[in-house]
């Protein structure tokens, strides 16, 4: 059979997310891929110029409706670093608490696409259950279900409701029960998840670190680097956790990746209940930021998340870019598909968690 | 050569029902004065014909059958798997009307209203007949499995071979199809289900071949005797059940060989330009094949409607086939579909040599242990 080219996405399910991926097969064979991106293009970083500092917290959300809350805090995180404001200690703790809580539903909802990727919607149906439960903790603090709207600058909207570390706590009891039964069964025990997911997609060391891949994808081949942990913010320094790093560089190494996050991110949490302190959970912040430039980076469930802001003494920023994990490890796409087979391309691409709300901006 | 063919009750019934209102008939054109010397006699005569009155009542138990099959797989077959898939995944299936069973009939209702869509490139009558074929094949297959030894639409004394060379039809059927749509998803996937059903196509023959050697016989009824006289076939022949049960999940496209019609990256596979009622009826028709190897499955190596007395055999069939779609049901909840190199190297490198090993015990256990040839 001759080559041809194929589209996958966006009018096809393969995609999570508009965009899309020419592949060209030989058979069943990929000879050359192509990610296109571009479908989602909303102009943020324009649009976010005609607004002041306050009305570009409830956009941040937008970015990425699977980790609003990461998003938002790592622009309020930007803007504290611009305009020289200290947030209150608790304030501190409940942003941990609520990214951590963002990272596993994140993560839960990566599980759920590779399962619809693979075939199974089992692992769909039980991952969106789990998910439910952190989106019902996050819902009872913020009021909303996934555009979260909850950092401030110079803090935190509001305290943590009654009840809400007893009721959190209930749900990673029982989450980390069924991480350790449930989904092991399904995943690391099913044979055929093994053989979907063992020596496909193969990113190398070197390869992850040139292409500038981050977070669990290059955490998945080997390198051992975490922003929690390496250039610390908020009170990560003041936690005791593991970072996760598997050697394999195939999809299984990046799927245990993020199983085993989501699992320190339950020990997180729980350190974090214990170490709070009551005290006021946030500060006022000046309108105006200074003539100067800042920049702040967080550890996204996806990579590391990295906003630049210049300010111009006025009450809006005048330049605001936006650094993506999935922008880079998309381009990845190539080096991990290139003689795999087509079947192979849905696990593949599913297994690097794409969102393209960040992505295209 | 002299085959008789057992035809049921139903047949019988249809003939004489059939007989007796063209002999009304041509009772009614003899009393309008069509008769002996008429114009329009020899009219009269062809309807009293008896190769006409055979022929009609043949058409009319196909209709009966065909309805009877998809209504059938529609209300069981399709409901089970809702509704177990629905406890697997910890939901509750479908629940309009009595205990879900309205769903089916709202799908096949939405199905059917459906504009009936050829893609303009598409090679229309390889595109149209392939589906005929495979409609054609399912409905005939259900006509050859037997529920009980005198319930059956027609007995055959070499049904097993029939049955399975009907069955092996479909990979022809998928490859025009996807061919004729003229679509690259559609090829992918025709190329991919015929190799995969041709892989599996060798084990199960081979299982058979041993059951041949076994009873001695390729008619189900037999089969279903001699495990009356003997022994259920699954405790001699467990290796060649286990291969059976593979290899039928793969010929009937099932996770986890679901390949050919994988959504995530082939949109569905060779059905992807198959639209309305013509899509509705595949799927069908995928439930009847589920069935009809679930059937076989019963039949071959779990003793067919052989069961304790009051019951009837004809349950106890459906009673076993229900239990092994459960197993299938249960296997697609909890697998996730393989690739085509792998669903390949299982076909060929797993299947056949437990095939093959399971031939070699039965030749010894028929040489030792039953008495010779």
């Amino acid at each position: 059979m001759t080559e041809m080219w194929m589209n996958m996405g966006p009018q096809h399910p393969m995609t999570h997310g508009l965009w899309n991926l020419r592949v060209k097969v030989d058979g069943e064979k990929i000879t050359e891929a192509q990610p296109v991106i571009g479908y989602l293009h909303r102009g943020w970083e324009k649009m976010v110029e005609a607004r002041d500092f306050q009305q570009i917290i409830p956009m941040a959300d937008r970015l990425c409706y699977g980790s609003s809350m990461t998003w938002s805090h790592l622009y309020c995180r930007t803007i504290e670093e611009l305009m020289d404001v200290e947030v209150p200690e608790r304030a501190q703790w409940i942003r941990v608490i609520v990214c951590e809580m963002q990272r596993i539903a994140s993560h839960l909802m990566w599980l759920a696409a590779v399962g619809t990727d693979l075939g199974s919607y089992t692992i769909f149906l039980y991952c969106m259950r789990e998910r439910e439960l952190f989106l019902d903790q996050l819902m009872n603090l913020t009021g909303a279900r996934m555009t979260y709207n909850y950092p401030r600058i110079g803090g935190v909207r509001n305290d943590l409701p009654e009840n809400f570390e007893r009721d959190t706590l209930r749900v990673l009891n029982l989450f980390e029960k069924r991480l350790k039964t449930e989904y092991e069964a399904l995943c690391d025990k099913t044979v055929s998840y093994r053989m979907r997911m063992e020596n496909t997609g193969y990113l190398s060391k070197a390869d992850a670190m040139n292409l500038g891949v981050t977070g669990p994808n290059m955490r998945g081949s080997g390198v051992d680097f975490d922003i929690r942990r390496d250039d610390p913010y908020e009170k990560y320094d003041e936690v005791d956790f593991e970072v996760c790093v598997e050697q394999e560089g195939d999809s299984y190494a990046r799927y245990r990746v993020r199983m085993r996050e989501m699992q320190e991110s339950c020990n997180i949490i729980r350190q974090a209940f214990k170490k709070m302190r009551p005290g006021p959970v946030r500060v006022k912040a000046p309108r105006n930021a200074p003539k100067k430039t800042a920049f702040a980076h967080v550890e996204d469930p996806r990579g590391e998340g990295l906003m630049y802001v210049v300010g111009d003494g006025t009450n809006q920023p005048y330049r605001l870019k936006v650094r993506s994990p999935i922008f880079v490890s998309v381009s990845a796409a190539p080096v991990m598909l290139i003689g795999e087979k087509v079947a192979d391309v849905p696990a593949i691409m599913g297994s690097i968690d794409m969102c393209l709300g960040e992505t295209d901006r | 050569m002299n085959i008789d063919l057992d035809f049921s009750t139903i047949y019988t019934f249809m003939f004489s029902l059939v007989s007796w209102l063209l002999w009304a008939v041509g009772r009614v054109l003899g009393f309008i004065g069509i008769d002996e010397g008429s114009f329009f006699y020899p009219i009269k005569q062809f309807l009293v014909d008896p190769q006409f009155v055979t022929f009609v009542s043949y058409l009319l138990v196909a209709v009966i059958y065909f309805v009877f099959v998809f209504l059938f797989a529609g209300l069981t077959v399709i409901w089970m798997e809702r509704k177990l898939l629905g406890r697997f995944m910890d939901r509750r299936g479908t629940q309009v009307g009595v205990l879900g069973l309205f769903q089916n009939f709202a799908d096949g209702i939405k199905t059917l209203l459906k504009e009936i869509i050829i893609p303009r490139d598409a090679d229309q009558k390889v595109y149209t007949w392939a589906v005929v074929l495979i409609i054609a094949t399912s409905a005939m297959l259900m006509g050859l499995v037997p529920w009980d030894d005198e319930f059956y639409a027609v007995n055959v004394p070499l049904a097993l071979l029939l049955g399975l060379a009907v069955f092996s039809l479909a990979p022809f059927a998928i490859l025009i199809g996807g061919w004729a749509s003229n679509n690259k998803y559609t090829v992918i996937g025709g190329m991919r289900a015929a190799a995969q059903l041709i892989a599996y196509e060798v084990p199960m023959l081979l299982v058979v071949v041993s059951l041949v050697v076994m009873t001695g016989s390729l008619n189900f009824v037999e089969i279903v005797n001699w495990q009356n006289d003997n022994i259920i076939l699954l405790v001699p022949l467990a290796i060649g059940a286990l291969t059976f049960f593979v290899a039928g999940i793969a010929e009937v496209e099932r996770v986890p060989f679901d390949l050919p019609e994988a959504e995530a990256e082939l949109v569905e596979g060779w059905q992807t330009e198959y639209g309305g009622f013509r899509w509705g009826l595949i799927m069908l028709c995928d439930y009847i094949r589920a069935y009809i190897v679930c059937a076989l499955f019963a039949i071959l190596f779990l003793g067919g409607w052989l069961g304790p007395e009051p019951i009837p055999g004809a349950v106890w069939l459906l009673l076993k086939t229900f239990f092994l779609f459960f197993m299938m049901v249960w296997v697609r909840a909890a697998m996730v579909r393989i690739r085509t190199d792998q669903i390949l190297k299982i076909g060929w490198r797993r299947l056949l040599p437990l095939a093959v090993i399971n031939l070699v015990v039965v030749v010894l256990i028929k040489v030792y242990s039953v008495g010779g040839w």
